[in-house]
């Protein structure tokens, strides 16, 4: 278990002190995918780099299995990084080795003898799926080969956990869906945390139990996925879930119509129309006047604005028919949308 | 002053000093240069990246001290010039050679000349480095020494050859320097038959031999840093 206990790290600069993290608490589970997402300037990567102590957080302490990791001498610190393996944006390979040397690098600084620390690397070539690129050169290889490669390295020293620097913000969407697939494998089969450090909402979707939301060093909102992006309470979560801007346009009020807001909390995705079949099962044509859904696993979340008129009554049919739907919830919304 | 260089006598007053005397003086401009750079390199690479390492951002800080000590010593040494240097070190030369006269003894001025300048130059190798790498190794636990050992000076190994390339080319101009005050190779013979005696014929054919000596140490060491650069590999 990871816990970060009231951390904050500020810097001096020129133009003096910048708070990079703000009273930050976080737990993190063992074996889980952790996501920690927040637009580039939030201190995602100043607090990654505190949990393996690059950075000194100026307060507070990260206690890793019930070890004050801040409290460790810098010996005992390199030693502890051999179990907290870290993978990076720029894959930073050591570019004048081949990949079988990149990956045996780390064995080399625990001091494994030469021909171990090569039998070691190239089965964690073939966990990566590289086994034919031992001999090739970092510069030879694609962006999605080189991550794999630094994971093969990452991986050498049997770390308990990985940390992953905005890790596939370099790649394309399908070679990024590739080293996610990669990295979810290896949490589940060498049962390896996970902490993902990224600004792209689909990261987490695609492979975080749990994500935190870090805004300007402050974590605003914390939880397993689904919740925190079905229903995105802060400023900061809304920006994420919304990048094309969470201003939705609606017409103007008419008439009696009136507005409900209708949350979807995880509902089972099914290729029931449940608008159109409420419009058939209770004789209501609800007007969508806008919606904003996504599928995260076989569940839907996200929020959908309806026009309904009618009056009281059919509010309260609408609300009824959809909250028996299940992990739906019905509002109704005054002019504020 | 350069009339009748190029005629038919001075050509026959120069054959006997061309057959007789240039081998050897190109061997020793060759070995003086080789040598002095090799030992400029030894006391320049350590202190190259001590410069680097010992920065306050650097894997190794120092004490401040001690990096504006190194700093004003390189500096003062780079500043002072060649040939006046080279007397300045007569005191050292004999102490280490037993003469300030001679080829070998040219050594010793050429390496206090030039091993704060492969200083310079391995620093800025060395800053050219991605940090990021750096940090990568950081990460995996290794130590400074490691640091400097296994990442530092490896993957800076091209960037190395090409400067080590820009200090033997140096030298070599230096040892020819070195030459007017009791220093041997082609620039004693450059000096002592071309200037001194008026023959200027030899005086050029010796620099055009150290233009060709230069030609060779730069594209020797161009395609060797091509070479050794991974990076480049396709």
């Amino acid at each position: 278990m990871i816990e970060l206990k009231h951390l904050s790290k500020s810097f001096v600069t020129a133009d003096g002190k910048v708070e990079a993290l703000k009273d930050v608490n976080l737990t993190i589970r063992n074996g889980e995918i952790y996501g920690i997402i927040g637009m580039s300037g939030a201190g995602k990567s100043t607090l990654v780099r505190c949990i393996n102590m690059l950075e000194r957080p100026t307060e507070g302490s990260v206690i890793i299995d019930d070890r004050d990791i801040g409290a460790l001498s810098e010996n005992e610190l390199r030693r502890i990084r051999r179990n907290i393996t870290m993978i990076f944006q720029g894959f930073n390979l050591l570019m004048q080795r081949t990949c079988l040397k990149n990956v045996c690098f780390p064995l080399e600084l625990a001091g494994m003898n030469r021909a171990e620390a090569k039998k070691k690397a190239m089965e964690l070539l073939e966990t990566v799926g590289l086994p034919d690129k031992a001999n090739s050169y970092p510069a030879q290889l694609s962006g999605g080969q080189k991550q794999r490669v630094a994971i093969a390295r990452a991986l050498a020293t049997e770390p308990e956990v990985l940390l992953c620097d905005e890790a596939t913000s370099a790649l394309d969407p399908k070679t990024t869906h590739s080293i996610l697939k990669l990295i979810r494998e290896i949490n589940r089969n060498f049962g390896i945390t996970v902490i993902i450090i990224t600004h792209q909402m689909s990261v987490i979707e695609e492979v975080c139990e749990r994500v935190a939301i870090l805004d300007e060093g402050v974590v605003v909102e914390e939880g397993e996925v689904g919740s925190v992006f079905a229903n995105p309470r802060s400023a900061a979560a809304r920006r994420l879930v919304f990048p094309e801007g969470n201003e939705i346009i609606v017409p103007e009020e008419s008439g009696d119509e009136r507005r409900l807001r209708v949350v979807f909390n995880g509902a089972e995705a099914t290729t029931k129309p449940l608008i159109t079949q409420m419009a058939v099962d209770v004789g209501i044509a609800a007007n969508i006047l806008s919606a904003s859904t996504r599928c995260i696993g076989d569940k839907v979340f996200g929020n959908m604005l309806l026009g309904v008129d009618g009056g009281e009554e059919a509010v309260a049919k609408v609300c009824d028919y959809l909250q028996k739907a299940g992990e739906i919830v019905v509002e109704e919304v005054k002019n504020d949308v | 002053m350069f009339d009748g260089t190029f005629s038919f006598e001075a050509l026959q007053d120069a054959m006997p000093i061309l057959l007789n005397e240039f081998p050897l003086a190109v061997w020793e401009t060759v070995y003086v240069t080789i040598l002095s750079t090799a030992f400029a390199i030894i006391i320049g690479l350590p202190l190259g990246v001590l410069l680097v390492a010992g920065d306050k951002n650097g894997v190794l800080p120092l004490p401040r001290g001690v990096m504006s000590v190194l700093g004003v010593v390189i500096n003062l040494l780079r500043s002072v010039p060649f040939l006046i240097l080279m007397i300045l070190v007569f005191p050292l030369t004999r102490l280490i050679v037993g003469t300030t006269v001679g080829t070998v003894a040219s050594i010793v001025p050429l390496v206090i000349a030039a091993f704060p300048f492969v200083a310079r130059l391995v620093e800025s190798s060395l800053r050219e480095l991605d940090p990021n790498i750096i940090e990568a190794a950081q990460s995996m636990g290794a130590s400074p020494f490691q640091i400097i050992m296994k990442v530092m000076i490896p993957e800076s190994v091209p960037s190395l050859i090409s400067n080590f390339t820009i200090a033997i080319t140096t030298i070599l101009g230096y040892s020819a320097m070195s030459g007017i005050i009791g220093g041997g190779g082609l620039g004693k013979i450059a000096i002592n038959y071309g200037y001194y005696r008026y023959q200027y014929l030899i005086m050029f054919v010796a620099v055009i031999l150290l233009i060709i000596l230069v030609q060779i140490f730069q594209s020797v060491g161009d395609r060797w840093a091509i070479h050794s650069d991974k990076r480049l590999k396709r």
